[in-house]
């Protein structure tokens, strides 16, 4: 039998220990997100997703892919334009972000992927995202090289049975992909994110962008 | 028995106008404010938005509009469960007795398509909103641009 007065000697040095594990432990936690001790609030997706690569055609029927936007802050967003009601509203609301962004919004641009390409030809697209904001761009291009770009980012689109008339609806994610200036992912926005999540996260990502 | 229906026909006539005053219709009792459409550029169709106010002590249906200015209009409703944007046809939309129902982006809309001579930022535009009873009631929306995110902003 183990004296009482030894007894608790082990007991505090097993508390010791434990205390030591825990502060190693929450050093080791701290050591791995010691480049990101930024408190985001979207939803961090670094080192989770893909860098930012695809070959599409942009509104002016050039084609483009991830590196003509290098050094700019990405806003990836997948749409329509015969789409009424959600893209219009996705839109305008990454304009008012945008604006209260003020000057610190040109390092970004808002690449709107159209997932309805026999419709959205590259006219179709300046029109409409010329119609929300300047630092928009509008990218369609073959069905396989959007379908790829969507996947790529574990985001589906779904053509709709045609109605009566002939048009139809499509179903697409409603998730903005935020990638810094080297292509990198970095943030998801849904719409449960309010604007002022959108506005603090894309100020603190353009503000690290910038050189000081 | 000519004479029968000559005579019965107004007094049916008379019977069927009191009963129809006394039960008031369902877009009487509705006020429409906010009213505004989002415009696209091109022959895109356009959502428009309202808020339907129900002073009465009778739930109203809204199940349709049309206007003048647009081939054609439908209700619908986003949504966006489990990360998806979709959107559906609905039937109707109830205005509960002394409640609201609102018309806003990201949820119930109307979709107006085919627009018979291009809409401009500034028009207002009539649309006549029909309810289950087949009453309706005209509302002038305002036209808004791509951008905007409400009636006003």
């Amino acid at each position: 039998m183990i004296p009482i007065d030894s007894r608790m000697k082990l007991c505090r040095s097993r508390r010791w220990l434990m205390l030591l594990m825990l502060t190693l432990g929450v050093l080791l936690l701290a050591g791995c997100h010691r480049d990101d001790g930024i408190e985001w609030r979207l939803t961090n997706v670094s080192d989770h997703m893909p860098d930012l690569d695809f070959q599409l055609v942009d509104d002016h029927g050039k084609r483009v892919g991830a590196q003509d936007y290098r050094g700019k802050v990405v806003l990836l967003y997948f749409g329509y334009t015969h789409c009424p009601d959600v893209c219009p509203l996705t839109l305008a609301q990454l304009h008012v972000v945008m604006q209260r962004l003020g000057p610190l919004a040109d390092g970004a641009r808002i690449l709107f992927v159209s997932v309805d390409p026999a419709r959205d030809t590259p006219e179709v697209m300046h029109a409409y995202v010329n119609a929300f904001d300047p630092r928009a761009v509008g990218l369609s291009g073959p069905a396989r090289d959007i379908e790829a770009l969507s996947k790529r980012y574990r985001s589906a689109f779904t053509r709709e049975p045609d109605r009566a008339d002939g048009q139809y609806e499509v179903s697409h994610s409603s998730a903005i992909y935020v990638f810094d200036g080297k292509g990198k992912a970095r943030l998801l926005a849904t719409p449960s994110n309010s604007q002022d999540d959108m506005v603090h996260d894309l100020h603190l990502l353009l503000s690290l962008g910038s050189p000081s | 028995m000519n004479f029968r229906v000559t005579r019965t026909l107004p007094l049916l006539a008379a019977g069927l106008l009191a009963a129809f005053a006394a039960h008031a219709t369902e877009a009487e009792h509705i006020r429409a404010s906010q009213a505004w459409i989002r415009v696209l550029p091109g022959d895109l169709p356009a959502g428009a938005y309202v808020t339907l106010e129900n002073t009465g002590d009778q739930p109203a249906l809204l199940r349709g509009a049309r206007s003048a200015r647009y081939g054609s209009a439908m209700l619908h409703k986003s949504s966006a469960e489990g990360g998806v944007s979709r959107m559906a046809m609905v039937d109707e939309l109830p205005v509960p007795a002394h409640g609201k129902a609102e018309l806003s982006p990201g949820g119930y809309h109307l979709m107006l398509m085919q627009a018979t001579a291009p809409v401009n930022v500034g028009d207002k535009v009539k649309v006549t909103l029909t309810f289950s009873d087949g009453s309706t009631l005209d509302a002038d929306f305002v036209a808004r641009p791509a951008n905007a995110t409400s009636a006003s902003d």
